[in-house]
């Protein structure tokens, strides 16, 4: 009886499994279980404020040949472009992609050539193990440092009229002291329905260094699901970012494993979005070991009948002691219909640690607005700049300035086009 | 006052270490089958002679009972539950119904004198009989499952004020309890609510009449004595239109080795321009240092803040029982209505509290506040867990919501866990948690002052819990300051 209330979009469900090539092994086990499983609904309690019954309005038809994709543009956030990973639905595109002039010790390369591990931790997870056959690989050896940011790029298409699904599998792999920046980017056209449900590993060795920046700008018609795990080693530092503005849906769950002592975890965030939009980020930071710091601030601004889901849990396990948790989560309700669901949330069983965490959800300070508008700054443009001020206490967090300042102006371009 | 100095005698009494209430009166019990039936739930309702109506709204809730399942979201680990190794009832052994002290059994105000509760000598001071006209506390005094004494009827009367026990006032004030019963926490709501409805067997009833101001505070003294009981009461609270009520509970129970259930419903309503003020303080036996014995505390108190200009504050001071589940709510329906709920709650040894609580904005410019603050030590576990929604109409809400978590020792646990859902933009929520431990630097300025660290810890405890205790009557405060010091004892060097 519980396990059926507890699953969603069960013909969603049907059309995955039937569509799914012929898998023997691990593969065709891991579908197996997906398809027992199910999709969870909201009365899984992770899943509470996010449903994914409206999968279940989709046609699914096979991802389109990717080679025969046109691509107009490819998205950056650097002024001259470095190395990149190109997928258009889901495959990877050799031709767009640059890996030549990479150090020695760096590898960068499609999944296809390495063996996918089989991870099957949740429904999502276990579905993308089964069927993900490309993805982008970036291993980086110890002591190395990348001066030039790596950028993995998703591209959507669809054929004809049906929906596509597809499962990359990201691998990034900072071995002990060594130091990368990567940049993902999630674009779609709104025209397209989708499904992207992406899993990332990543690995940070000891004293290595992690700069990890997620833009998604998915079609508003789309779907993105993604599932970070992250592994942090001793006196590690992760630097991470999502920027939410597209799809229909999109969650982005993250969840970091603090396992060495001295570790700084920034795991941060904003969204800004409209219409009938979702979106969800749902991260977990589990502290581990004593002697570390997690910063976590998520901000975001919701208009029209948009809905914005925030849950951060801090677990803080018995032996780590002397841990620094802070986490802020702010939303800024702009429309009549818009809604906010927080659940920043405090697990500790440690008794020598400071933690803390905020959350508030309002609309725009009418004495600000009263501020601009008095030295003759224009309703609207009052209203920009004061949402462009919230968004950037957010923005702030992003370590690397160009992509801090693309992040910004991808932001500022959502506030101009309302 | 000499109620007070009592309270702080009883208090001192507790501190010299054992729990000293755990004595067991013995009372000839008449007491039902082991066990949940309907035949049970028949035979309550038969026993306290109730109408039909509310027979079968008992059964509805029991048939209804057997459908459920337990919950288990609450983060709390304890073996399960038989429910039929209970008995579901016991009364003290009374002749037609005392009419004044005279025809208590003995006993009983022996009892009473040991808890500290005094109820002769208030009635002396104050005057049952039309002596003196010094505003006190009425107790009603509530002994294992039924009602036995109540003392300033007289007096409350004279003001149209009727409080007295539920299955009385069922007599009494039938179409008052019909039109109430059940409206704000209904007999679906949760596993132990509707346990609750099943089989309550009694608790206090009262109705505040139009712009009437309570003179006195309302107080019940829960007791849990016969062996193996759970005890299921049930409080209901009206406050008419522009009338005021201070409400006070406050437990204690006997020490004992087998866990005992305890789901209590209690349910506020607040009509327009009224306020209810309801403060608790429940020191049930918490069980052993190695958490064996102990009270199962599983509590749904909910307040409808039905209408304009309506408040409702909840306090509430948690150190006892095993288990806590309970979460004291708001639903703030009335334009301008106000929700309140302050929180100390204190988690010792093998302790489990999982606590908070809901305030739902549905009116205009509907305001609440919440401060909660919970203190682990040992191995216990205590969890806040709160829920502030705002509804689309709630115009220009407004919440604020402050935790604050204190760690003593490396063994325990602190967890917050608020839901905020927000579906108005004019609404302003804010929420705010803190984790952290009792300071270093604050404890060393004590020690140097030349107070043990015991007391040095229950200072800055109750500095911690101020904001809360403040909120408490005055009759209150001083017993709960110092049970917060009892409560941590123990947990330190």
């Amino acid at each position: 009886m519980r396990d059926e209330q507890n699953q969603t979009a069960k013909g969603f469900v049907e059309q995955v499994v039937a569509l799914a090539p012929a898998l023997s092994g691990a593969r065709g086990e891991g579908l197996a279980r997906f398809a027992k499983a199910g999709l969870p609904s909201t009365r899984v309690e992770a899943w509470k404020f996010t449903n994914l019954r409206g999968l279940d309005k989709l046609t699914l038809g096979p991802a389109p040949d990717a080679a025969a994709v046109t691509v107009d543009a490819i998205p950056t956030a650097l002024e001259t472009p470095g190395p990149r990973l190109v997928f258009v639905a889901g495959q990877y595109r050799a031709d767009l992609s640059r890996v030549d002039d990479l150090p020695d010790g760096v590898v960068l390369s499609s999944l296809a050539a390495e063996a996918t591990p089989m991870l099957g931790d949740g429904p999502l997870r276990t579905l993308n193990s089964a069927l993900s056959s490309q993805g982008a690989v970036l291993r980086v050896a110890a002591g190395l440092k990348l001066a030039s940011p790596v950028e993995l790029v998703f591209i959507a298409a669809t054929a004809g009229d049906k929906a596509a699904l597809w499962n990359p599998r990201i691998v990034i792999d900072i071995a002990d002291g060594a130091e990368a920046t990567v940049v993902e980017h999630h674009v779609g056209a709104n025209a397209d329905a989708y499904v992207s449900n992406i899993v990332a590993d990543v690995t940070v060795g000891i004293a290595a260094r992690l700069h990890h920046y997620k833009l998604q700008a998915e079609g508003l018609d789309a779907w993105h699901l993604a599932n970070v795990s992250t592994h942090l080693a001793q006196d590690a530092v992760y630097d991470t970012f999502v920027l939410n503005l597209g799809a229909r849906l999109a969650r982005h769950e993250a969840r970091q494993v603090l396992d060495g002592t001295g570790i700084e975890a920034r795991v941060s965030g904003a969204y800004a979005i409209t219409g009938n939009q979702v979106s969800d980020i749902t991260t977990l930071i589990d502290h581990a070991k004593p002697h570390c710091t997690s910063r976590e601030v998520v901000k975001g601004v919701i208009d029209g009948s948009a809905r914005a889901v925030f849950q951060g849990k801090i677990i803080v396990r018995p032996d780590a002691q002397k841990t620094d948790g802070y986490q802020l989560n702010r939303a800024l309700l702009l429309s009549e219909q818009a809604e906010i669901n927080s659940k920043p949330e405090l697990e500790i069983y440690a008794d020598d640690v400071k933690c803390s965490h905020g959350a508030t959800a309002g609309e725009l300070d009418e004495d600000q607005m009263f501020y601009l508008r008095a030295r003759g700054i224009p309703r609207n443009a009052a209203r920009v700049l004061l949402i462009g001020a919230f968004l950037d206490e957010a923005l702030e967090e992003i370590i690397n300035e160009t992509v801090r300042a693309y992040f910004r102006a991808r932001a500022e371009a959502w506030m101009g086009a309302r | 006052m000499a109620a007070t100095e009592q309270t702080i005698e009883q208090v001192k009494n507790l501190a010299e270490g054992k729990y000293k209430y755990g004595f067991f009166t013995d009372i000839e019990s008449e007491t039902a089958p082991k066990g949940l039936s309907e035949d049970i739930v028949r035979f309550i309702s038969a026993k306290k002679g109730e109408p039909e109506w509310l027979l079968e709204w008992r059964l509805k809730a029991y048939r209804h009972w057997l459908t459920m399942e337990e919950p288990d979201w609450a983060k709390l680990h304890y073996p399960p539950i038989d429910y039929q190794d209970s008995y579901y009832y016991s009364a003290p052994k009374t002749t037609a119904g005392p009419k004044s002290l005279d025809e208590v059994d003995p006993e009983l105000l022996k009892t009473y004198e040991k808890l500290g509760i005094p109820l002769k000598e208030q009635a002396i001071l104050a005057g049952v009989e039309g002596a003196g006209d010094s505003p006190s506390i009425a107790v009603d005094a509530v002994f294992d499952s039924v009602s036995v004494a109540t003392t300033f009827k007289k007096k409350l009367e004279e003001k149209g004020i009727v409080f007295c026990s539920i299955s009385e006032a069922v007599k009494t004030h039938p179409d008052l309890v019909r039109q109430y019963l059940g409206t704000v926490v209904p007999y679906s709501d949760n596993y132990f609510a509707t346990l609750n409805c099943a089989v309550f067997t009694d608790g206090s009833f009262v109705y505040i009449p139009k712009g009437v101001r309570c003179p006195m505070e309302l107080s019940t003294y829960f007791r849990i004595n016969a062996k193996n009981t759970g005890q299921f009461e049930r409080t209901l609270i009206i406050a008419d239109e522009g009338s005021y009520v201070s409400y006070l509970e406050g437990c204690t129970a006997p020490q004992r080795d087998e866990n005992q259930l305890h789901a209590a419903v209690v349910e506020l309503v607040a009509l327009d321009d009224a306020t209810i003020k309801y403060s608790t303080v429940q020191n049930w036996y918490p069980g052993d240092e190695n958490g064996k014995g102990g009270i199962y505390n599983f509590v749904t108190k909910r307040a409808a803040c039905r209408g304009r200009n309506s408040k409702v504050s909840w306090t509430q001071v948690e150190t006892g029982s095993a288990i806590t589940w309970k979460y004291p709510s708001c639903i703030l329906q009335g334009d301008n209505s106000v929700g309140e709920f302050y929180s100390v709650a204190i988690t010792n040894n093998m302790q489990q509290a999982d606590t908070g609580t809901k305030m739902i904005h549905i009116g205009k410019n509907t305001r609440s506040t919440i401060i909660s603050k919970g203190i682990s030590a040992g191995k216990a576990q205590n969890t806040y867990r709160g829920l502030v929604r705002i509804l689309p109409k709630a115009q220009n809400a407004r919440n604020f919501t402050q935790c604050d978590s204190l760690l003593i020792g490396d063994k325990c646990g602190a967890h917050t866990v608020p839901y905020i859902e927000s579906r108005n933009r004019t609404a302003r929520v804010e929420h705010e948690a803190t984790t952290a431990k009792i300071s270093e630097d604050q404890l060393f300025y004590c020690r140097q002052r030349g107070l043990k660290e015991e007391d040095a810890v229950g200072l800055i405890v109750n500095g911690f819990c101020k904001e809360v205790l403040k909120e408490l009557p005055m009759e209150f405060a001083v017993e709960a300051q110092k049970l917060v010091a009892i409560s941590l004892e123990g947990s330190v060097g």
